[in-house]
């Protein structure tokens, strides 16, 4: 493998390229019209313009992607996550024309793409997993049927949904009733598929996922979990590794249930099989993201290992870097922290130009950014600009760090979310780890009612 | 004339109001999709809607007249 072009943009391109250069792989970044001045695009090898901006016209073009990959003669192709990462139609085009796509097969994508279908495989294989439907649900009437059978509160999802889109709890029928339209309304335009399905809504659950990797020959290896479980509007904004909260016995069962689910689909290359923990240690599966995930940093921190390398030696047909269980182990505590251009008050998205990007204090602390001083953050894309990585002996002392780190930084001419760090940090149920995915919303409410 | 305008740049997702409907201060007139999230663009003006000035699924600016009061 010696040359490969990377479909995607902003800090993941970035960070492949990082590693691609340490392997001197030669890299080939696509742009849209508004990327072409983001620090990417000039640390690639060579970079081509893909469209204007919006991203069905630029960065979702798959014949067009392929087709610059054939001329530049690229060996592969790292979809990176979000935008094609999960497109089994890509992955497939991508084999069909001759070249690698560093991800699993197109159909582990298409099995674990479809949530209905994920669970049904997962069950099969004896992955505990939350009680709902087998199907999808046609009619609203039989989501009331079934709602009834279930319990409320339950969860209408988006069978093709992902990335916090196209979910939404509902506590009553009435809820229920309001919402299923819509949800089946947004899941045809995001995912052009509107088929919605049950499950029962888990309580103060915790969003706790596990990183698993498969090469070719059979190996499949877990490379310990992360906690996500501190997010707004069912996306992520800190996660952390280990899991506070979380005995090892329960901790021991979770990680062989990620590889059991692996195994069941034969899987290759980097993918994280997500959980939903409940008060009693009791774990569900919820669903599988077949490539590399956002947080990949923290787990990259307490193991040691590069993860792009890993996913690029086994794209190539070569083992697992490491194929014995036991010699993969985790260190310290590792602490991730997305930041977003948005208000951190309403979460509303605050696109615009970095007047001033002053991280301040670096000393020992990973910055994974996209974006750069006088760089433009466009509303086409994800608001996150950056990931900061914070790694220490203890979770404690991880903390201590970058509440010190956040005190220094300084980002003017967009909003950011680097305000909402400097206090949240300070909450005493983030403090002594026994937080649940409802902290962020029900501290934000106290603060509100504090003042 | 009075106008709501969009407050951010984005995608029209959804249009919850018609052509000669009234509207109070407040009233959701549209949502837009941005940065993969869904912001509902609300009217600081009470009256009736003499237009409806972009449909679902245009690319709209900041500044960009999204409805158009008589």
């Amino acid at each position: 493998m010696r040359k490969v072009l990377i479909a995607n943009r902003g800090e993941i391109a970035r960070r492949i390229i990082e590693t691609c250069k340490k392997l001197h792989i030669e890299t080939v970044a696509i742009y849209s019209e508004a990327d072409v001045n983001l620090p990417y695009v000039k640390e690639a090898d060579s970079a081509f313009l893909i469209g204007p901006n919006q991203v069905q016209q630029s960065y979702l073009k798959v014949d067009d992607i392929i087709a610059l990959a054939k001329r530049e003669g690229v060996d592969a192709i790292h979809p990176g996550y979000g935008l094609l990462s999960e497109n089994a139609d890509f992955a497939r085009k991508i084999e069909e024309a001759g070249m690698i796509f560093i991800g699993p097969t197109p159909e582990t994508i298409e099995t674990m793409g479809d949530k209905i279908g994920s669970r049904q495989t997962m069950k099969a294989a004896g992955v505990p997993v939350v009680p709902g439907t087998d199907e999808g649900v046609q009619t609203l009437e039989d989501a009331i049927e079934e709602a009834l059978q279930i319990g409320y509160p339950v969860m209408l999802k988006a069978s093709s949904g992902g990335g916090g889109i196209g979910m939404i709890r509902c506590d009553n029928e009435q809820a229920l009733s309001q919402n299923f339209v819509s949800v089946k309304t947004r899941a045809k335009a995001y995912f052009g598929d509107d088929v919605v399905f049950l499950e029962k809504y888990i309580s103060d659950g915790r969003h706790i996922e596990v990183q698993i990797f498969g090469d070719t020959h059979g190996n499949i290896v877990h490379l310990f979990e992360r906690n996500c479980s501190v997010q707004r509007r069912n996306q992520k904004v800190i996660e952390e590794s280990p899991s506070p909260n979380f005995p090892q016995h329960a901790r021991e069962r979770l990680l062989q249930a990620a590889v059991d689910a692996a195994k069941a689909v034969n899987y290759r290359n980097a993918g994280t099989v997500e959980f939903i923990v409940d008060e009693d240690n009791q774990f569900y599966f919820l669903e599988m993201n077949t490539r590399l995930q956002v947080e990949h940093p923290v787990t990259e921190a307490v193991t040691g290992f590069d993860l792009v390398e890993w996913q690029l030696q086994v794209a190539k047909g070569e083992h697992l870097p490491v194929t014995n269980q036991a010699d993969i182990q985790s260190t310290g505590h590792a602490l991730e922290f997305r930041i977003y251009a948005e208000d951190p008050k309403t979460f509303f998205p605050s696109p615009g130009n970095i007047k001033s990007l002053n991280w301040g204090s670096l000393n020992g602390i990973r910055i994974d950014a996209g974006y750069e001083e006088g760089n433009t953050v466009t509303p086409f894309y994800d608001p996150m600009i950056a990931k900061v990585i914070v790694q220490s002996e203890s979770r404690e002392e991880a903390i201590i760090k970058a509440q010190n780190f956040f005190s220094s930084v300084k980002i003017e001419g967009i909003k950011t979310n680097v305000a909402l760090f400097q206090e949240f940090l300070g909450a005493k149920a983030f403090q002594d780890g026994t937080y649940n995915t409802a902290v962020l919303p029900q501290w934000l409410d106290q603060q509100k009612g504090g003042k | 004339m009075k106008q709501v305008q969009s407050t951010m740049a984005g995608t029209v997702f959804n249009i919850v109001v018609q052509e000669g409907e009234e509207v109070t201060v407040g009233q959701t007139v549209m949502v837009l999709e941005s940065m993969k999230m869904e912001i509902p663009i609300e009217t600081e003006t009470a009256g009736k809607i003499a237009k409806v000035d972009v449909q679902i699924g245009d690319f709209v600016n900041e500044g960009d007249v999204l409805v158009t009061f008589e």
